[in-house]
């Protein structure tokens, strides 16, 4: 097959005019001004003086100024912590999901999807309610079982241990759903191969399994890195009242009047040195390995039986789900309804007030959902085909220079959502292109930070499917825009409004650039909420948080439903 | 009582407290703007234009309460609230600015220097509503008439009365930094709110630098809003704050909230939010009627009955239940020295307290 498949394309692809390669330039083009352009800004701020002449002062200040290193360390150890976490949860997680018959293990996906939606700045307000050391639900339920007096407290959330666990609550997702997904796709065949060859439960899992999952825990790790170290929301909530910075904090402040734009640029190269030198870590790690597991042909998956076991495991997960998903989402409802958000709903303190409040008081909730909704859907379109071509490309070698693409599309993880909301600020505040104030800057930007994630899930997608059957349409005359929509698109189909829902939801999770770059005729939910928390409005927060949650999950329904749909029609001819 | 400029002895007091040090108005540019009224023709103009956007540092609930009051005046012109810390407020206009939007109509800001900043800057409009021009204090007004005192309150320190007792209770700002309240403070951060840089400056000024020294090393709770610290201490999270505003202690208090305001014996710092409106407004009819509406009786009234405030207007009647201004000490008021130092203030700040 495979000499046919090298004479007969080639042939066609000499002869034909190829539509796609305009395509893929335009496309080439778009990234470029998407990235390099704010990124050239920041570039050209970390090494201008406040005069605007060259210097090497900012990053003389960077290295020699505690009030910098400080928070760049506290972020390494902050980053590495929570990434560690994630996979200590996550992996097993994972596993117990795709591989075992435990119990429910639908729900348990659910409720990783749960988590895995739920804003982490949302997640780290909703700890302030459980756990704020004195008026934190669980301290006062602490102090009333063991009759401990004022002042004494179990957990305090105000506290680095206290940011790394929120943290690690809202990015272990991100290990637990590449873990599943690729034990989901790996066939049986090599289980079987080594059962039958007579290896061991435990030789088995060793050598065929572990190894099959350890690339994408690998890289569920490496993004739980990056997400703990670019992430704002949660530590501007909990770090900065315990009187500690992390990189984002540090940067964002230095935008307070008066703004230090040239040292906030310089502040920024470092993760975004690290950003670069883990990605290529990972390569060296992963090496050559191909992983492609979806092929022409399939087989069943081997599910582990766990027997008694069953049950415990389940325990095990659920409360692990109780931190993401379960307590908070109890002290955002109790602290909807009631008076004080730190006493718990009873007959003689329920009001309805703060719903009234946020839905007829409160002039920006409806502007704020509106823009929400729009961005949301723009930036989620826009973005799913960006990196479906992108991903295409890369993973085909479609054009030269594919190389570049794909550092492209993978630069923006290393830049924190505010500093590319700076760069982005500069870029569009002057001619020709003045975006400022307008919806389209925040769409250019939530574009660009999710492109990373749906890139590399998009990535991953193309590498789980085999050129053999492109190929093979190819051969029977199909030309290369036709083959991707009639035999990849459909292959790929699940994929992609994942990575659709993946950018919707990232959209309303995203804080950062979006605090940076709105107006007040172009505020989100997100900046609302932020904005809510700086003056502790936490009743306000607790009900727009809720409604967020209601819209997300809305759209994951919505795409759950799409997606088995899909599935199904799938399963049909395999 | 109406037509008299001073006539109530609270407000004398009070006032003549600002008076002394109060080099409110910078340069005057032109004679001040004649007085004016709400004519009909300026409610139809506004009518169509049909919506002001005020971006104040006013608490949240406050400020849509009085855009509130002011929609059900003026039916078919809604009022926008942007609410946000006074310090982030001057950030956020100047970025807007500097990108040639305008969105701003009307501006309140808790740090008094800002507005005399905007003035400099040749941003304000010229506009003296009526009540203004009648009534308010000469120290209350600008000379050219950009902008005057919105609201006037205090930034004090208050307790949990459940978790402190009245008698333990500090009574000074050198009280606090006895080791006993470790790690029971919130404070407010003056990079985001103009309430605590101007107390900043004064207390700076009044107690030393040393002061906030001491005070970072008492493990303090920082938030970001001067309106957070109240809330904080009604939840019961901590049982002090060092700083806050004074109107939320009233509002919190009067809704049955176990909070009382402390008058530090050293003096407490007095603050002004002075509104004022943008030569670039774009709602500029709806801008001046609102900037009409603010300085009213009536919206005065609202401010201290529900929202716990002072006014400096004669006309309004001061809340039984409160401490009166004049009985309070306070600590002097001084936007120039603010806007010349409120860098170095920020900057002072971050390096003692680390955020």
């Amino acid at each position: 097959m495979t000499t046919v498949a090298s004479t007969v394309p080639v042939a066609r692809r000499r002869l034909g005019f190829d539509p796609s390669k305009p395509v893929l330039v335009a496309f080439a083009v778009i990234l470029f001004a998407l990235i390099v352009m704010p990124l050239s800004w920041l570039m050209f701020y970390a090494f201008s003086s406040k005069s605007g002449g060259f210097t090497l002062d900012n990053f003389h200040r960077l290295v020699t100024d505690a009030a910098y290193l400080d928070p760049l360390l506290t972020t390494f150890a902050l980053a590495t912590l929570a990434a560690l976490i994630c996979c200590v949860v996550a992996a097993p997680m994972g596993w117990l999901v795709a591989r075992t018959d435990m119990p429910l293990r639908r729900t348990v996906r659910l409720l990783v999807t749960a988590s895995f939606v739920t804003p982490p700045f949302l997640g780290a307000i909703a700890w302030e309610l459980l756990a704020a050391p004195n008026s934190g639900l669980l301290n006062q339920l602490y102090r009333e079982l063991t009759g401990a007096g004022q002042g004494v407290h179990l957990l305090n959330i105000y506290s680095f241990t206290g940011l790394v666990f929120v943290i690690s609550c809202y990015t272990f997702p991100y290990v637990f759903v590449l873990v599943a997904n690729s034990l989901d796709r790996t066939p049986g065949d090599l289980e079987d191969a080594s059962a039958i060859l007579g290896g061991k439960a435990w030789d088995t899992a060793r050598r065929i399994t572990i190894p099959l999952a350890l690339p994408s825990m690998l890289a569920g790790a490496l993004v739980a890195f990056l997400q703990a170290m670019t992430l704002f929301g949660s530590p501007a909530i909990l770090a900065m009242p315990a009187g500690f910075h992390t990189m984002t904090t540090k940067i964002w402040s230095l935008f307070q009047f008066p703004p230090q734009p040239e040292l906030a640029a310089a502040a920024s190269l470092p993760l975004l040195l690290l950003t670069v030198l883990l990605l290529r870590a990972e390569q060296m790690v992963l090496g050559r390995r191909g992983y492609s597991v979806v092929g022409a042909k399939n087989s069943e998956l081997r599910i582990v039986r766990l027997g008694r076991w069953r049950w415990v495991m389940l325990i095990a997960a659920m409360l692990v789900l109780m931190c993401p998903v379960f307590l908070p989402y109890f002290a955002l409802l109790n602290a909807s309804f009631s008076k004080v958000a730190s006493h718990l709903v009873w007959f003689n303190n329920f009001t309805f007030h703060n719903l009234h409040f946020v839905f007829y008081e409160l002039s920006a909730t409806q502007l704020a959902l509106r823009n929400t909704f729009i961005l949301g859907t723009l930036a989620a379109t826009v973005g799913t085909v960006l990196a479906l071509v992108i991903a295409y490309v890369h993973v085909r070698q479609a054009v030269s220079g594919y190389r570049v693409l794909g550092f492209l599309a993978t630069a923006p993880v290393a830049i924190p959502g505010i500093v590319l909301g700076v760069g982005l600020f500069f870029t569009y505040t002057r001619p020709p292109f003045v975006l400022y104030g307008t919806l389209w800057i925040l769409l250019i930007a939530f574009v660009t930070l999710n492109m990373p994630a749906a890139y590399q899930q998009l990535q991953s997608a193309f590498k789980a499917v085999h050129p053999e059957l492109e190929d093979a349409s190819r051969i029977l005359g199909a030309t290369r825009l036709r083959a991707l929509w009639q035999i990849t698109a459909p292959l790929l189909r699940t994929s992609v409004i994942a990575t659709w829902c993946f950018i919707f939801v990232g959209v309303i999770r995203e804080l950062s650039a979006a605090v940076m770059l709105f107006t007040s005729e172009t505020k989100v939910l997100s900046v609302l909420i932020y904005d809510l928390n700086e003056s502790g409005d936490l009743a306000a927060i607790a009900v727009l948080g809720l409604l967020m949650l209601l819209i997300t999950f809305g759209i994951v329904a919505l795409a759950n439903s799409l997606k088995f749909g899909g599935a199904r029609r799938l399963s049909a001819p395999s | 009582m109406k037509g008299s400029k001073i006539s109530r002895r609270d407000v004398l007091i009070g006032s003549s407290a600002l008076a002394a040090g109060a080099s409110f108005s910078t340069k005057v540019i032109s004679a001040a703007p004649p007085a004016s009224a709400v004519t009909p023709a300026l409610v139809e103009a506004a009518k169509k234009e049909g919506k002001v956007v005020w971006y104040t540092s006013v608490d949240l609930k406050l400020s849509e309460q009085i855009g509130k009051a002011f929609e059900d005046k003026y039916p078919g012109v809604t009022c926008k609230v942007e609410r946000t810390g006074a310090e982030r407020i001057l950030q956020r206009i100047g970025q807007e600015y500097s990108a040639n939007v305008h969105a701003v109509d009307v501006v309140n800001s808790s740090d008094a220097s800002h507005l005399v900043y905007w003035k400099d800057q040749g941003l304000l409009a010229p506009y003296l509503p009526e009540d203004v021009a009648k009534y308010y204090p000469d120290e209350h007004k600008d000379a050219d008439g950009t902008y005057a005192s919105f609201r006037v309150f205090l930034c004090v320190i208050a307790y949990n009365t459940s978790l402190v007792k009245k008698e333990e209770a500090p009574k000074s700002f050198g009280d606090l930094l006895d080791p006993k309240w470790k790690g029971k403070i919130v404070k407010a951060h003056p990079g985001y709110s103009g309430t605590i840089m101007t107390a900043t400056y004064q207390m700076s000024r009044d107690l030393g630098w040393e002061y906030f020294e001491k005070l970072a090393q008492q493990n303090i709770l920082q938030v970001q809003s001067a309106a957070d610290p109240p809330k904080k201490i009604a939840l019961g999270e901590r049982a002090i704050q060092a700083d806050g505003v004074e109107y939320l202690i009233h509002q919190e208090k009067e809704a049955g909230q176990p909070v009382e305001p402390v008058y530090a014996t050293e003096g407490t710092p007095l603050i002004i939010g002075p509104n004022g409106l943008f030569k670039a407004a774009p709602n500029p009819n709806a801008a001046r009627l609102f900037q009409s509406f603010c300085f009213s009786p009536e919206c005065q009234q609202l401010c201290i009955d529900i929202g716990g405030l002072r006014s400096v207007h004669p006309q309004i009647k001061e809340h039984t239940g409160r401490t009166p201004l004049s009985k309070i000490k306070t600590m002097k008021d001084d936007a120039a020295a603010v806007l010349k130092n409120s860098e170095q203030i920020k900057a002072r700040y971050v390096k003692i307290f680390r955020v």
